[in-house]
């Protein structure tokens, strides 16, 4: 791939955040900011999160082997999101009230699942790097990875519990996970000759730089 | 030095825009106004159903009442484009667009139901009834944001009073009106339409529970419920049925659509209560946009004087 092409990626990442900065700037928010806010980096987390799992099959699907070099990127995007989206509750929905929030883990499923799906983020995103990987050798570190699984679901299962009747939006996040994860399910029955041939551990090898 | 007069315009002297746009159906409208008054009163009750509405006119007449809160009013942008109307869409954003063209002219409501005269009413005759009023309610959302706003109308026990409910009615239902072709939220599934909602026949009697069809001054803008709403201040916004066609009475508890819809998160009753959470999300605070902090909600959402009408319910168990 060429050069430029990645930093330019990481700045079409940073573009929702930039949208939503500019639209702050300008007023122009709507009626309700920080609930546009909240769903707006809640919605691109789970993009990310989308994206960063769509890796894997499209470049066993296309053989395009250098989109690996991508997910960690994505993946920490999803991150970076998330971690945006739990401060605008913590601050801007909640104004650190501690005893609220911890009421609002307990007691609310939707804010218990989706604060699930961030805390098991957080290692994901710690050993993100090269590192880690090493430290922690590419069977272990692909079997912690698998978090996001879990993540994933969470995410949108605290979307699908947050609103009142129209799941249609949570349904399109729901059904392309499904296809993502519904992938890796039938990949791993395939014949073993196939499944050897995209080793897991190949992947850990690949991504190396930033 | 050399002082320049300043050339800002005092706001007082310049046209509110909607005047300025309306300015030729204001004359229309003035020419036959006066000329119903000419021919009396009596005659614009047999008057044909008014066939065109003048968007954003000013309603005449209006006199203020003491029951409106002296709270900051909300921004008329705020409360025009930011709305739950699933008729138009489940985005709050939407409606404000999507009911743009919505045909409020001709309009009959249906009273029915165990009343002494049944009729069918055009909407115009309606809203003479009685004199208009200016309410200024706090509105609270289910959803936990809350706005004020300068309601038009007069209260709902006036046309309660002229239906002449039967000693067995018990309760009001209100029906909203049901045209996929006009309301594309309605081509799909997401509540059960029409939308129905209703009210015991004491909580409608109540002074506070309001027939409205203006705010602001001016007629009720379509994505806020034209051209004729219920306002039900002390209780969740989605108990304030817009766009309605059919009032009946009955002496059986109505069902209502978000009740029908998940009836362990919204009862029939539906009062603002900080002590009794939606199952998924807390009551104790809201949002009143505009405003960085949430704020308190109140019970009743400070209207205590309806307290009375619960004496002796258990209202976590009516919620």
């Amino acid at each position: 791939m060429v050069k430029w092409f990645k930093p330019v990626v990481f700045l079409a990442c940073l573009g929702p955040l930039a949208r939503l900065g500019w639209k702050a700037y300008n007023n122009a928010l709507g009626a309700n900011p920080i609930e546009v806010i909240t769903h707006s980096t809640g919605d691109w987390t789970l993009i990310f999160l989308l994206v960063t799992l769509a890796i894997t099959p499209l470049r066993k699907l296309t053989g395009q082997l250098w989109l690996i070099r991508y997910r960690r990127m994505f993946g920490l995007f999803a991150f970076f999101y998330v971690v945006l989206h739990f401060l605008t509750y913590i601050w801007l929905d909640k104004f650190f009230d501690v005893h609220e929030m911890l009421a609002d883990i307990a007691k609310r499923k939707f804010i218990t699942v989706g604060f699930t799906g961030f805390v098991l983020l957080i290692p994901l995103a710690i050993t993100s790097t090269a590192g880690w990987i090493r430290r922690l050798g590419g069977k272990r570190w692909q079997l912690l990875h698998q978090l996001i699984y879990v993540s994933a679901m969470a995410g949108v299962v605290h979307y699908w519990w947050l609103v009142k009747a129209d799941v249609h939006k949570p349904l399109e996040y729901a059904v392309v996970l499904g296809v993502l994860l519904g992938y890796r399910v039938v990949a791993s029955l395939l014949p073993a000759g196939r499944t050897r041939a995209t080793a897991p551990t190949r992947s850990v090898q690949l991504p190396d730089s930033v | 030095m050399l002082i320049k007069k300043s050339a800002v315009i005092p706001s007082s002297e310049i046209t509110p825009r909607s005047l300025y746009l309306n300015r030729r159906k204001f004359l229309a409208g003035a020419a036959v106004a006066g000329a119903v008054a000419a021919v009396g009163s009596r005659l614009d009750e047999l008057a044909t159903p008014s066939l065109t509405v003048d968007a954003d006119a000013k309603i005449d007449g209006v006199k203020k009442s003491p029951l409106s809160t002296t709270e900051k009013i909300t921004p008329y942008k705020d409360v025009t484009n930011y709305n739950n109307y699933y008729e138009f869409s489940t985005d709050k954003y939407e409606p404000a667009g999507l009911a743009k063209d919505f045909k409020t002219r001709p309009w009959t409501v249906t009273i029915d139901g165990l009343v002494s005269k049944k009729q069918v009413l055009d909407v115009g005759t309606i809203i003479k009834m009685a004199a208009p009023e200016e309410r200024i309610y706090r509105h609270r959302c289910v959803e936990g944001w809350s706005i004020v706003v300068p309601w038009v109308g007069f209260s709902l026990s006036e046309l309660i009073k002229r239906a002449q409910p039967l000693g067995k009615a018990k309760f009001v239902e209100f029906t909203t009106v049901y045209d996929p072709k006009q309301m594309p939220g309605q081509q799909g599934r997401v509540l059960d339409w029409p939308y129905v909602e209703g009210l015991r026949l004491d909580e409608a009697n109540h002074p506070l529970a309001l027939l409205c069809f203006g705010m602001y001054g001016e007629a009720l803008p379509n994505q806020d419920g034209a051209p004729l709403r219920i306002v039900v201040p002390w209780k969740y916004g989605f108990k304030s049925a817009k766009a309605i066609v059919r009032i009946r009475f009955s002496d059986s508890q109505p069902l209502n659509t978000w009740n029908k819809m998940a009836p362990n998160e919204y009862g029939f009753y539906s009062n603002v209560n900080p002590n009794v959470d939606h199952p998924r999300w807390s009551q104790a605070k809201e949002r009143r946009l505009g405003e960085f902090l949430k704020r308190p909600t109140l019970m009743f959402n400070g209207y205590d004087q309806v307290a009375s009408l619960y004496s002796g319910m258990d209202l976590k168990k009516n919620f």
